[in-house]
């Protein structure tokens, strides 16, 4: 199932893209393509590297290995200047929203506006109500992000990621943290992004029933390969264990829901050996490390 | 012992990384300063948090310190029959010595620390990479600001410190102890060099903000990413600062007064 073709005419393309945190390997030569006005979902178990594909499309990550296009430019062969240009365009929804502390809500949204056009503040005052209104929290715009839920400062994070009027959308895991009514109009919303303004979107989330709701194209990824991928219909008949076992959320199966690690038996008795040596150790030299400070 | 050589030059290996970085960093910050010239209020803001909120700690312990001279001096020129020189020996050590290093360590403490705490934490909860993802480069919109304030804040807090001890050490000397006003204040004058005195403290403390504001802005921007990392960095800044500066004075001083 790996060898089917790729959509066409896409705006990121992910070529044999291999990338490390140390020994471990995150990703392994994959290979994607993320196609224009499409929304096209990268799903996986936690910690397969999703939020670490964001950022290396994103340009704050270089691979090791493969290229990433954007838009037909060489995301890590841009200058600076290119880059931050190209960002622009790109809008980001970071796992933890990434509001600034310091502003209030409506400045947040307004930042990427004050920063990067000329316009008026009248002008500036309409944009941020529009997309605040659109996230359903214009009341909230006086509030500091320390005074939001998590789900609420998600959505401001979104209405910024918005501000600028993007040509695509990263999402990482924009429906954790929702309640059933703010979760479907969030589902709407990037859904009608997406139809209104041609937004091309790449969705990360852990949420099956919604993203396969209103994604046009999904990604599986599981221990640094492409397990699946297809239109939502074609993975949830997918032949694959790996994709099954994910999309209905079985514990046991080819994915592992435990961090590699030794067994689990072995480990258990090891601490306590280390913990409980003999009697005679008890009061003798203390092993730990103290902290420097 | 080949585990000692080991540690030391792993050590001296991160010393040196740790140092290219952060030149690296410096060089980021003053090609921002442009545009923290372009938009003044994000100046004025950093001052106000970095400058402004300091006075009160500068003011109250410049006060003392100066009075502490008073005494200390009075109790020493008085056995010569000098103690008409009180005001230039207050004078003296405020304006070279005391006001530009008293003044930067109580700064180090005061702002230092919070700069660092500030960026560290912002590194940790992404606002930093948040920014550059909105093309906004934080060297330029969150560094440099802080940088600049720093940078331009500390002769003036040196000065502040410097003249509120004169000030306390007349009140010591003529108030309580009996020193003539006049002889205080003209001895002072008569025997102060501006370009000596004035213009080498002031050129301390110019050395003092920008290494002290380098130092803290670095520490929080190199932090590890945790409530522990932040932490340890906002200790570095003050334990780093305080050295470099005291060294940093040393150096200048013998520099500065050496050859007279
Ligand atoms: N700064 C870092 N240094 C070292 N390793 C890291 C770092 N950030 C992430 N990792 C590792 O990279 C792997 C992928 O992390 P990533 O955050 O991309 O996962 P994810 O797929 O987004 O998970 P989740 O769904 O839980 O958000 C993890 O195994 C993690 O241990
Ligand atoms: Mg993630």
């Amino acid at each position: 199932m790996d060898n089917r073709n790729p959509p066409q005419n896409s705006l990121v393309s992910v070529h044999n893209l291999t990338f490390s945190r140390g020994q471990k390997k995150i990703f392994d030569d994959i290979s994607l393509e993320f196609e224009r006005g499409k929304i096209t979902a990268i799903m996986g178990p936690s910690g397969t590297g999703k939020t670490t594909l964001l950022k290396i499309i994103g340009g704050q990550l270089f691979p090791e290995k493969g290229t990433v296009t954007v838009n037909g430019r060489n995301v890590h062969h841009l200058k600076r200047d290119e880059l931050y240009t190209l960002r622009k365009r790109m809008g980001m929804l970071f796992q933890s929203g990434a509001l600034l502390t310091g502003m209030n809500v409506y400045d947040n949204v307004a930042f990427p506006l004050r920063e990067h056009t000329q316009l008026p503040e009248s002008m500036i005052r309409t944009l941020v109500l529009i997309k605040l209104e659109a996230v359903g929290l214009r009341g909230a715009r006086d509030l500091m992000p320390n005074e939001l839920s998590g789900g609420m400062a998600r959505r401001v994070a979104l209405a910024r990621a918005i501000a600028l009027d993007p040509m695509m959308i990263m999402y990482d895991e924009p429906f954790t943290g929702q309640d059933p009514i703010s979760m479907g109009a969030l589902v709407l919303l990037i859904k009608s992004l997406n139809t209104t303004l041609g937004l091309t979107s790449i969705i990360v989330s852990h949420d099956v029933q919604e993203t396969s709701a209103i994604a046009d194209y999904i990604y599986v990824l599981s221990e640094g390969k492409v397990v699946g991928q297809g239109t939502p219909q074609e993975i949830q008949q997918s032949s694959s264990e790996w994709v099954q076992q994910f999309m209905n959320g079985a514990a046991d199966g080819p994915v592992h829901f435990h961090y590699p690690a030794k067994e689990y038996m072995d480990d258990l008795l090891f601490t306590e050996k280390t913990l409980f040596p003999r009697k005679r150790l008890i009061g003798g030299k203390s092993t730990t490390k103290r902290s420097r400070y | 012992m080949i585990k000692f050589f080991n540690y030391l030059g792993a050590t001296t290996r991160a010393s040196f990384t740790k140092l290219g970085r952060a030149t690296y960093f410096l060089i980021g910050i003053l090609a921002g300063i442009g545009s923290v010239i372009v938009r003044p209020r994000l100046l004025l803001k950093q001052l106000h948090s970095v400058g402004v909120l300091s006075f009160l700690i500068i003011t109250i312990s410049g006060l003392f310190v100066g009075m502490v001279l008073g005494l200390q001096g009075f109790y020493i020129l008085s056995r010569f029959d000098a103690e008409e020189t009180l005001g230039v020996m207050v004078a003296a050590s405020l304006v070279r010595e005391l006001g530009p290093v008293v003044s930067a360590l109580l700064f180090a403490g005061r702002a230092g620390s919070a700069l660092t705490a500030e960026i560290g934490l912002m590194k940790a909860t992404e606002q930093l990479s948040g920014m550059e993802m909105m093309a906004v480069d934080p060297i330029k919109r969150i560094i440099s600001p802080r940088f600049l304030a720093g940078f331009l804040s500390m002769p003036l807090l040196a000065a502040l410190f410097s003249a509120v001890g004169i000030i306390g050490g007349q009140i010591v000397g003529s108030g309580l102890l009996g020193v003539d006003v006049g002889a205080y204040w003209s001895q002072m004058q008569a025997t102060m060099d501006f370009r000596e005195d004035i213009i080498n403290g002031v050129i301390k403390s110019i050395v003092f903000g920008f290494i002290t504001s380098w130092i803290a802005l670095f520490e929080g921007y190199d932090a590890v990413p945790t409530a522990e990392g932040v932490s340890r960095a906002t200790t570095r800044t003050v334990v780093n600062s305080a050295f470099s500066i005291l060294g940093l004075d040393f150096i200048l001083t013998a520099l500065m007064f050496g050859d007279n």
